[in-house]
């Protein structure tokens, strides 16, 4: 009975979420004729890119009552590692790709070990990784973007298109393409593994679960891993994207990963939450950046209304479970 | 029900919204500036200046940034969203040079012309740069703080940052002058507060009790000055501040005798020398490509006068 209502609810805030994307992607529509253009869509796609991989893989750990406040400079730190991998030892692309992903992983298992094992709240335990990420990054560059002039094709991870190679007239850069893949492949750990099960089981009652005699803190570790290696490919994405890893870049990234994902009806108490959601919920929040600055709305001001945006959402995903329980 | 009403209201408040700012004469020619930030009272002067600059040539002028340097893609999301609105030219003060330049080709191949801005973009691209000289301007800054404490001694540096061009040259001007032309100075550390006032005035503090002894402290932008001027302040040591740009706290300090002096640029010029190249560009005159807006050193001394008061903020 509450699993029926549970999977009815997730429905339902998709649905509210969807709603909401459509009718602020007509209301910028209507209101400038710039706004519904393919090179703008393509905009908005592209910048909802490295934000949705980096909600896409935190929406793992807020599922299971966590937060993870070092995605942001994470993120950076795994482009830093690909500038290492790529342009000072010369390597391969491909090895460039394996490198962001493995910083990611083994940072998030580092995440994990603190949270599961040393018993340190998330929300501490990642704001330290977060700083220590950040310092890390600053370190191993020397402070001084590193560039990726030398490894040719580097910059069509994000930015070239297959999909447009196809059919010219839809140039969905790969980023999104990516991101997309990502989503899909998450959504199906999460509704279709053991790894995924145990997810929402940790965020819904981790005591039963370990009474049952499950590993919860390998499980937990696990989890942590993923989301971490994800992040790796938001690194990846950005550097690409930028033509360069940026070390100082990062910081605030989580708050609007975060913010995509509680958008999304992700709830941060753990235990509800989908993938589908946190996507919409990234695609909203770059609708929304992009379609005030297309219509000049002075850039105070587009901060208060993306927070108002975040207030109203949430609110209005509580209403409705209050309605329901 | 409630959902309608949402969606209902925030669809009224997307046309409410447009109704105010989208009234956006189309006959007017349109040029948004891409800036570094805009929070800053720095980047306020030269939006004073760039609206000025639109004032007296009847253009419609935007102008926006990231909340901080280091967000390199935030400032190509807002290129990006500029080059939707089908811009008669952009002015772009960049935050990675490199990062920009799909979309700077994008910008080229639709023909909208590029002015570069504040430090310039490391490309053909752009058709001029109003900019200021800061490696000169940091040199300067060296040459008065030498001649101040009697061109012997320790001094330090507390920077903004070290990966922007600002940050950079702004740092090494002033130590290649250092090194240089001021061999009897020794330049003990140089650290980073971000601009943030409060980290500055840390670790200028963290300085002073590391060296004692020393004889000044240059900080490299607005934020740093005025963390400097605390920190030294809270300490109660006797060292030769100089400090770089203005702003009420800086212009006040230079007043009462606690800061020596300090560099200042012309932000309003760099806003409104922007503005009208991009303005001949858009109609097909050609422009100087290198637009040197300039820089000052002031104090006490010459603080009110007519050519410093002019390109002060509070």
């Amino acid at each position: 009975m509450s699993e029926t209502t549970a999977i009815r609810g997730g429905a339902q805030q998709k649905l509210l979420a969807f709603a909401s994307l459509i009718v602020l992607v007509l209301g910028f529509s209507l209101a400038s004729p710039n706004f519904f253009q393919t090179s703008n869509i393509m905009a908005i796609l592209q910048a909802a890119s490295v934000n949705g991989v980096l909600a896409v893989g935190v929406t793992l750990i807020i599922i299971t009552g966590g937060i993870d406040l070092s995605i942001g400079t994470l993120m950076t730190f795994c482009a830093v590692m690909t500038g290492v991998v790529l342009t000072w030892a010369g390597m391969p692309l491909i090895l460039g790709v394996v490198a962001a992903i493995a910083t990611g992983a083994l940072c998030g298992l580092v995440s994990g070990f603190f949270v599961a094992r040393l018993k340190i709240p998330p929300f501490i335990a990642t704001l330290g990784m977060m700083l220590i990420l950040k310092g890390l990054s600053l370190i191993v560059t020397g402070t001084k973007p590193i560039y990726f002039n030398d490894t040719p094709g580097f910059t069509l991870i994000a930015q070239g298109s297959v999909i447009g190679a196809l059919i010219p007239a839809f140039p969905v850069p790969n980023g999104v393409l990516i991101l997309f893949l990502v989503a899909g492949a998450t959504a199906w750990v999460l509704s279709r593994t053991v790894l995924g099960r145990y997810t929402f089981a940790l965020g819904s009652n981790e005591e039963a679960v370990r009474l049952s005699g499950v590993n919860t803190d390998g499980w937990k570790m696990a989890i942590y891993a993923l989301a971490g290696g994800i992040v790796g490919i938001g690194g990846l994405l950005i550097a690409s994207r930028l033509n360069s890893a940026q070390p100082a870049l990062g910081l605030g990234y989580e708050l609007e990963a975060i913010a995509a994902v509680v958008i999304g009806g992700t709830s941060l108490a753990g235990g509800r939450g989908t993938i589908l959601g946190t996507l919409i919920g990234a695609l909203i929040m770059a609708v929304l950046t992009n379609g005030l600055r297309v219509l000049s709305v002075a850039p105070e001001w587009q901060t208060v209304v993306t927070g108002a945006i975040i207030i109203i959402a949430v609110y209005a995903d509580q209403l409705r479970h209050r309605k329901s329980s | 029900m409630f959902t309608r009403r949402t969606l209902l209201g925030a669809a009224a408040a997307i046309s409410l919204l447009a109704q105010t700012t989208g009234a956006f004469a189309q006959d007017k020619l349109y040029v948004p500036l891409i800036s570094k930030g805009f929070q800053h009272q720095f980047w306020q002067a030269v939006k004073a200046g760039a609206d000025k600059a639109a004032g007296e040539l009847g253009v419609e002028v935007t102008f926006e940034g990231p909340d901080n340097e280091s967000q390199v893609d935030k400032q190509i999301d807002m290129l990006a969203a500029a080059l939707a609105k089908n811009p008669a030219a952009i002015g772009f003060a960049a935050l990675d040079s490199q990062a920009a330049i799909p979309l700077l080709q994008q910008a080229k191949d639709a023909g909208i012309p590029v002015i570069a801005f504040d430090s310039g973009v490391d490309s053909d691209i752009p058709l001029a740069t109003a900019a200021t000289d800061n490696l000169a301007a940091a040199a300067l800054a060296a040459d008065k703080l030498a001649e101040l404490i009697g061109g012997a001694g320790k001094v330090a540096v507390v920077a903004h940052d070290q990966t922007s061009r600002t940050g950079v040259d702004r740092r090494d001007g002033f130590l290649n002058r250092m090194k240089e032309q001021h061999p009897d100075i020794e330049v003990v550390t140089v650290e980073y507060g971000g601009g943030d006032h409060l980290k500055s005035t840390e670790i200028t503090k963290a300085i002073l009790t590391a060296n004692p002894d020393i004889k000044g402290i240059f900080g490299t932008n607005e934020g740093s000055a005025i963390g400097v001027l605390n920190g030294v302040r809270e300490a109660g040591a006797e060292v030769v501040v100089v400090g770089y740009d203005s702003g009420k706290a800086q212009t006040d300090a230079i007043r009462a005798g606690q800061m020596a002096g300090a560099i200042t640029q012309n932000p309003v010029g760099i806003g409104y020398e922007t503005v009208k190249a991009a303005v001949a560009a858009s109609k097909g005159e050609t422009v100087e490509p290198n637009i040197d807006t300039g820089f000052y050193w002031y104090d006490a001394t010459n603080i009110d006068s007519p050519e410093i008061s002019a390109v002060l903020y509070e």
